[in-house]
């Protein structure tokens, strides 16, 4: 049985929230079940937040993460305070700019996505989109087709082109990772 | 033997009243309903509203759709009223303590928002209901049962805080100036927007009696006696207004009224669906 | 591929019952982790041509619903802890005076400001007696983004039927998840009005019961002038010192929901036939309970569930009859032990009974239940 428990963690103002539901938008696309939930504190921006996605041919009971299978971090702060019950074969995406210091056995991808956004794109406001591109083009939680129907439909009008660049880019980025 | 106007408007088998003799709210209920019959609106699209207080008792004792509601909310209870049936005409009546002390909050909000409510505050200085306790309106160093030794608050200008916070029509009179109260009342329910008529009524039985103002008469004299009219009180020297209150009408400046912006937006989002 | 379901919020879908059961005014306050029920309310209103209010504070809030449906509008009002106590005096109104209306409460840790982000269980006895006096009320709880939805329409419907301020107690974990939905067709939906009078207007008595014990209820603006007011009053609607009419007025508030129990309560059970432990969780934490048995089923333990739908009035009968079949109740709740006391009044001396309590702010995990189960069986 398909089930992945996904956890996106950065800092507030990032758009983890909005990658949250497209992904699990995307798996209902995909005729899947999904619960997307969040925490966080009482700052608007900054500070570490975190919005979780479970994934499930099966029935979701519990909607929030235990046995994390995909962990996504783009600060160092969120990867400190969220790393915490990522599975020991668990998949850790992190951005370049996150230092880990690990023993378990996860798989660990480190990607420049912060980077790809504020300096090939030009905006750094797509970094979601970048990062959960290359979360899907790592682990295929979700198809391609239906994560880019569901980016578009939730994207401001207007965005569309730049967004479908920025998830491409997160696709093309994934694959030179450094594991 | 009721008089026509008593026989048609007040709920005639819910008299007599339980104001204390000598007590202004009467008069004033009497001045509403005379100003109701004058402005020719349908009773059955009239809505009165209260809180709790001596004045909050008024509306069970006249023949409308009426509402006596928690202590100082009734301006909360009218605004949802009027908004969710602005073909209503819906009238507030309350009391210097429910307005201006436990529901000061939303007078001011309910000004602010110029919504559609005539509201007419009973003034006498008191809280009666209660026996007798000092309110926002009590006169510095006045008496009452919880200011044994004289109230040290200053108190507030009802008409001044309505009319600063965006009441669109504002008067005051008393329970002696009728025939201004009535057509202050008229006018009142003839402006779209929020209008407050503050009507200064007497207390002998509590406030009168604490603070040695006589006999229910003598009380009513002062009323005659201190009130000056707002068109006179140009032409009289500052030191001749000395412990003077203005009557009249003391703000006129329609403004567009709450419930009908609001259908404005709704008319505007459906045309666009 | 495309299909029906989508993605929805708790907190939307109870905009979206409320809408499909015919809400027409909403007043509230903004007040964390309710408030997307209030945006959405601002937004989706006046598309059907309904009115939204943002009060002055939450007592207004209160208020102004009342006296939107006095005109006839089904109102709506939502909060959270700090909110729904000061609603309270107003809600007593309501039920005193018998007029309808829904009122949410999607609770958060406290007491006072406690963790505004944060779930918690804690309202469940200021949701039956927040209010001052012996008066009655209906609490019912969702726990999941679809029975949310239906259950803001069966708000709905419970308090026009009885004239009846409805509480829907939501908790965060509901109120801000995500899941998929899948919307009935509106056609499809039971929607139910207020009776109302349709007699000469001088012969309305707007408090008289009829055999349900519930009065018909005029519009304010519909030809029938009468009085509405929280004093003790007697079938004309009128105030009353009168020791009998007040006595038979609360008696008649308190039957009238107290007849028309079956109708009320619901509940939902799983796994209960072979059942020896019989977990009794509601609204969020029903979840972490149905993943714990999941777990301990597969592990040959015999674990039911108990989840009260309407937690007011508590389905008593139904829980009193499964006391004689299980060995151990566990309460499961997200506060200190609130459920528990009902359980107890119902059940000691029958079953042994027992809690899982939580008040960090943290939803109770599957795990946490599964410990408590194997240490008591």
């Amino acid at each position: 049985m398909r089930k992945y428990e996904i956890r996106l963690s950065g800092s507030g103002g990032q758009g983890l929230l909005l990658a949250g539901i497209i992904l699990a938008e995307a798996a209902i696309e995909d005729g899947l079940n999904a619960v997307q939930t969040q925490s966080y504190g009482p700052e608007a921006r900054g500070g570490a937040s975190k919005s979780e996605v479970i994934i499930s041919e099966d029935i979701i009971d519990f909607p929030k993460v235990r046995n994390c299978d995909i962990l996504l971090s783009l600060t160092q702060k969120s990867y400190e305070q969220y790393n915490d019950n990522l599975k020991d074969d668990g998949i850790l995406i992190i951005d370049s700019s996150v230092n880990v210091n690990t023993s378990s056995n996860s798989k660990i991808f480190s990607i420049p996505m912060l980077d790809a956004a504020s300096k090939i794109l030009g905006k750094p406001m797509v970094t979601n989109i970048i990062a959960i591109g290359a979360l899907v083009a790592l682990t295929e939680a979700v198809s391609k087709e239906a994560l880019t129907r569901a980016v578009l439909k939730r994207v401001p009008k207007g965005t569309e082109e730049l967004n479908k660049k920025a998830l491409e880019l997160g696709y093309e980025i994934a694959g030179k990772a450094i594991i | 033997m009721p008089s026509p106007l008593i026989e048609s408007y007040f709920r005639s088998e819910n008299l007599p009243q339980i104001w204390c003799p000598g007590c202004g709210h009467g008069i004033i209920t009497r001045a509403i309903a005379v100003a109701i019959e004058k402005s020719g609106l349908d009773r059955d699209k009239i809505c009165i509203v209260s809180g709790i207080g001596c004045s909050s008792r008024a509306p069970g004792y006249l023949d409308f759709n009426t509402l006596h509601t928690t202590h100082g909310r009734a301006l909360a209870f009218a605004t949802g009223i009027k908004l969710a049936n602005p073909e209503l005409k819906v009238i507030v009546i309350t009391g210097d303590g429910d307005c201006t002390a436990i529901g000061g909050n939303h007078l001011i909000h309910a000004c602010r928002r110029n919504i559609g409510l005539t509201t007419i505050v009973y003034n006498n200085n008191i809280y009666g209901m209660t026996g007798g306790q000092y309110s926002p309106t009590t006169p510095k160093f006045d008496k009452g049962t919880t200011a044994p030794y004289g109230n040290i608050d200053k108190a507030f200008d009802i008409c001044n805080l309505a009319a600063s916070a965006g009441a669109t029509y504002v008067g005051r009179a008393t329970s002696y100036h009728t025939n201004l109260l009535i057509s202050l009342v008229l006018n009142a329910l003839k402006n779209d927007g929020f209008s407050l008529i503050e009507a200064i009524s007497g207390c002998p039985t509590y406030y009168g009696r604490k603070n040695k103002k006589g006999s229910a008469v003598n009380m009513l004299e002062w009323q005659k006696d201190n009130a000056v009219n707002i068109s006179s009180a140009s032409k009289m020297a500052p030191e001749m207004l000395e412990g003077k209150f203005l009557i009249g009408e003391l703000k006129n400046s329609p403004e567009p009224e709450y419930a009908s912006e609001y259908q404005k937006i709704i008319d505007k989002v459906m045309k666009e669906r | 591929m495309t299909n029906s379901f989508k993605l929805m919020q708790g907190n939307e879908a109870c905009v979206e019952g409320a809408i499909a059961a015919g809400m027409k005014f909403y007043a509230g306050y903004p007040i964390t982790p309710s408030t997307e029920i209030a945006e959405l309310c601002s937004e989706k209103l006046p598309v059907v041509g309904g009115k939204f209010i943002q009060m002055e504070d939450e007592i207004a809030g209160m208020a102004a619903v009342i006296g939107a449906s006095l005109t006839g509008q089904k109102s709506m009002t939502a909060t959270s802890g700090p909110g729904f106590s000061l609603k309270q005096e107003n809600i007593g109104y309501a039920s005193y005076a018998e007029i309808p209306c829904v009122i949410v409460n999607v609770q958060r840790g406290g007491p006072s400001t406690g963790q505004p982000t944060s779930p918690s269980q804690g309202d469940v006895m200021q949701a039956r007696w927040g209010t001052h006096g012996d008066h009655p009320i209906i609490a019912i709880c969702p726990s999941s983004v679809k029975e949310t939805f239906d259950l803001t329409i069966r708000a709905f419907n419970l308090s026009e039927k009885y004239r009846i301020p409805v509480i829907l107690l939501m908790d965060e974990v509901v109120g801000h998840m995500r899941e998929k939905i899948e919307l009935p067709d509106i056609a499809d939906i039971e929607i139910i009005d207020r009776k109302r009078p349709n007699c000469d207007s001088d012969e309305y008595l707007p408090y008289k019961a009829e055999a349900d014990l519930v009065p018909l209820m005029a519009d304010f603006g519909a030809g029938y002038r009468y009085h509405v007011t929280g004093l003790a009053h007697d079938e004309t609607g009128f105030p009353s010192n009168s020791y009998e009419v007040a006595d038979k007025l609360i008696r008649r508030l308190m039957n009238k929901i107290e007849i028309h129990k079956d109708d009320i309560i619901t509940w939902e059970e799983e796994n209960i036939d072979d059942a020896d432990v019989l977990i009794i969780a509601f609204g969020g934490v029903a979840r972490s309970a149905k993943a714990a048995i999941k777990q301990l089923r597969e592990n040959g333990i015999k674990v039911g569930l108990f989840r009260p739908i309407t937690i007011w009035p508590f389905p008593q009968e139904r829980l009193r009859e499964l006391a004689d079949k299980v060995k151990v109740m566990i309460v499961v709740e997200m506060n200190l032990g609130q459920l528990i006391l009902e359980v107890q009044r119902i059940c000691n001396n029958i079953v042994k009974i027992d809690g899982v309590n939580k008040v960090n702010g943290e939803i109770i995990y599957p795990e946490e239940i599964v410990t408590k189960v194997l240490e008591v069986i």
